[in-house]
C-alpha cells in the first residue's frame, strides 16, 4: 500500500467515524476504491484556477 | 422487419374522431405489456384495472360531447420515481417498498392525465437513479427491444425500452447526468431533457437537487413537442421550477433550419467515441449543413464537477438509510453512496463554483452558434452485464463512462434532444442536439427537420428473445 492509498483509507475510516456512518467490514474496500476514484476526479475541479469572485449560482429565496 | 405503430398524436386524433375507443387502445397497450414485459422487464407495476377505468372515463367524456383532451386515450408510463397515487414510489429501491402509497400524482402526471392520457404503469430504473445501465439487483435488468441481450441504458431504462418496444407511445423519465439521453440513444428513440427548472419536479423522488431534470420519451418529434407543451408551467410545489411563461413549441416544428448557426462540438466530444458514432454525427451534420466546429471549454472538468455534486448530494439524501441499513441498497449503488457521504465540503463547493464559471463560458458560445451537435453515448448499447468499455484505445469501467458526453451538458441545464439514428441490422444510436437555456423550441425544430428528411426516426423492432445470441 502506498502512502497516498494509506492516507485515503485512513481518511475514509476517520471521516466515517466522525460523521457517524458505520461502514461494515465487507464494504470497506469497495468504499475506499470508490473514494479513491472520487478523489482523482475531484482533483480536476480543485486544481483549476477560478477567479476569486466566482459565486455559486443558486439563489436562496427566503 | 420493423413495425409501424401510431404515435401518440395520431392515436389521440383517432380517439377524438370516434374512429377507435380509448378503452380499446389502452386494452391493446396492456396486452402488449403482458406479452413483452416478461422479456423486456420495463414495467415494475402495471396498473391495468385503473387504466381501463380511466380509459372508460375518456370514452364517456367523448360520448357526452365533452373535449377529451389532446392526448385522449393515449397510454403512457412513468419512471418509478414519479409519485402515482395509490402505489409506493420505489425509485428502483427495496427500501422504498416499505413506504406508504403516494397520496397524489406527481405534477407532470396530473398534467398528462388532464389532457386525456391514461397512465398504465411505473417503469424500471437504476436504484435511486444512480446508474446508466438499469441492471437493478432488486427488480432485474430492463432489456433493449432491438436486441434483448443488450442493455437499455439508464437510469430511465424501463421508460425508454417501453417506448422503443411499442408498449406505450410515451413515457416520462428523469435526467440528472444523462438518464433520459443515454437510454434514448441505446434504445433508438427521441428523448428530451428540457432546461433545468423548466418542468416541475414536484412529487417525484429526487436524486440530486442541483441537477435533476424531468422529461419525455417518444417515437416522434411532434409527440415530444406536444407533451412538452402540456407539461410546461410554473409550480409553487417545486422551488426550482421557473416562473417564465410557457413557450409553445408545437407551432415551431415546421419552421425548418434556415438561418440557424449549427456547429459540431469538437475536442472532448470527438474523443473516445466509436467510429460509428462519429459517422452518425457526420451524417446529421451534413443533413443540417453544419461545417463549423466549436470547442466547449473544460468539458472534462465539467464532467468531474457533475460527478462530485452528484455523489455528494445523492449520498446526503440517503444518509439515514446508509447508516442504518446499508445492506438493503443495491450493491451497484451502495459503495458509491457510502463513499460520496465522505466528500469534503471544499470539493463540493469548488464543483459548484466551477459550474457557475463554466455556465458563463458556454453562454458566451451561444452568442456564436444556435445549435451544437455531439454524440449522446460513446457507443451503441453494450451487452447486459458488460463491465468494461474501450475508449480511445484504453479499457475503462463501463458504468462511470457511459455518460461521458451527457454529464458536462446537464451540469449547466441546457435543453437537449437525443435523436435516434437507425442502422438496419445494427443497434441504433443517438446524437445530442443542444441549444441555449430555454430554447427547447429550437432543438425540437432541428429534430423535426431531421425527422422530415428521414435522417432520424424511431422504428419499433420485432421483439425476438435473442438473450442467448451474443452477436447481433
Amino acid at each position: 500500500m502506498t502512502d497516498s492509498e494509506q492516507d485515503l483509507s485512513t481518511f475514509v475510516d476517520q471521516t466515517a467515524r466522525l460523521i457517524g456512518l458505520p461502514i461494515p467490514a465487507d464494504y470497506r474496500q469497495g468504499v475506499i476504491d470508490n473514494f479513491e476514484r472520487i478523489a482523482a476526479i475531484a482533483q480536476l475541479v480543485t486544481e483549476f484556477p477560478l477567479p476569486e469572485d466566482t459565486e455559486i449560482a443558486p439563489v436562496f429565496e427566503p | 422487419m420493423s413495425q409501424a405503430l401510431p404515435d401518440a398524436t395520431s392515436l389521440a386524433q383517432s380517439v377524438q374522431n370516434h374512429e377507435v375507443s380509448a378503452t380499446s387502445i389502452v386494452a391493446s397497450a396492456i396486452a402488449r405489456i403482458e406479452k413483452h414485459n416478461p422479456l423486456l422487464n420495463c414495467f415494475t407495476t402495471v396498473l391495468a384495472e385503473k387504466a381501463m377505468q380511466d380509459a372508460a372515463a375518456v370514452d364517456a367524456a367523448i360520448a357526452a360531447g365533452k373535449d377529451p383532451g389532446v392526448l385522449a386515450g393515449v397510454p403512457f408510463g412513468v419512471k418509478d420515481l414519479f409519485d402515482v397515487a395509490g402505489i409506493s414510489t420505489l425509485a428502483g429501491s427495496k427500501i422504498n417498498a416499505e413506504n406508504p402509497p403516494a397520496a397524489q400524482d406527481a405534477t407532470l402526471v396530473v398534467r398528462l392525465k388532464q389532457a386525456g392520457a391514461v397512465l398504465v404503469g411505473a417503469q424500471t430504473m437504476d436504484e435511486y437513479a444512480y446508474g446508466f445501465v438499469t441492471e437493478n439487483s432488486h427488480y432485474g435488468a430492463s432489456r433493449n427491444p432491438h436486441n434483448p441481450a443488450h442493455m437499455t441504458g439508464g437510469s430511465s431504462g424501463g421508460s425508454a425500452s417501453a417506448v422503443a418496444g411499442g408498449l406505450v407511445p410515451l413515457s416520462l423519465g428523469s435526467d440528472t447526468n444523462g438518464s433520459i439521453r443515454v437510454p434514448s440513444s441505446f434504445c433508438g428513440i427521441f428523448g428530451l431533457k428540457p432546461t433545468y427548472g423548466r418542468l416541475s419536479r414536484a412529487h417525484t423522488y429526487p436524486f440530486v437537487d442541483s441537477l435533476d431534470h424531468l422529461g419525455p420519451f417518444a417515437r416522434s418529434v411532434r409527440d415530444l413537442a406536444l407533451v412538452f407543451d402540456l407539461l410546461q408551467g410554473s409550480d409553487s410545489a417545486d422551488p426550482v421550477c421557473t416562473q417564465r411563461s410557457p413557450q409553445p413549441c408545437l407551432p415551431e416544428l415546421t419552421k425548418g433550419i434556415e438561418g440557424l448557426r449549427i456547429a459540431i462540438a469538437d475536442d472532448y466530444f470527438l474523443k473516445g467515441a466509436e467510429p460509428e458514432m462519429l459517422t452518425a454525427l457526420e451524417t446529421l451534420a451534413k443533413a443540417l449543413g453544419a461545417t463549423q466546429q466549436i470547442t466547449i471549454p473544460e468539458a472534462h472538468r465539467a464532467r468531474a464537477a457533475a460527478f462530485i455534486i452528484t455523489a455528494c448530494e445523492g449520498s446526503n439524501l440517503h444518509l439515514k438509510d446508509l447508516r442504518q441499513r446499508p445492506q438493503d441498497f443495491d450493491f451497484a449503488t451502495r459503495d458509491r453512496f457510502l463513499a460520496g457521504a465522505l466528500i469534503p465540503a471544499t470539493w463540493y463547493l469548488q464543483a459548484q463554483k466551477f459550474r457557475r464559471w463554466y455556465r458563463d463560458r458556454v453562454r458566451e458560445l451561444f452568442a456564436q452558434v444556435d445549435i451544437i451537435l455531439a454524440p449522446t453515448t460513446p457507443c451503441p448499447a453494450p451487452l447486459i452485464g458488460q463491465t468494461n468499455l474501450i475508449l480511445d484505445g484504453q479499457e475503462v469501467l463501463l458504468r462511470p463512462n457511459v455518460g461521458l458526453y451527457t454529464q458536462p451538458l446537464s451540469l449547466i441545464g441546457l435543453p437537449i434532444i437525443s435523436v435516434p439514428v437507425q442502422r438496419p441490422g445494427k443497434l441504433p444510436l443517438g446524437i445530442q442536439v443542444i441549444a441555449a437555456p430555454y430554447n427547447e423550441a429550437l432543438v425540437l425544430r432541428v429534430a423535426a427537420y431531421l425527422e422530415t428528411q428521414g435522417i432520424v426516426s424511431a422504428t419499433i423492432p420485432d421483439i425476438i428473445d435473442r438473450r442467448w445470441f451474443r452477436k447481433y
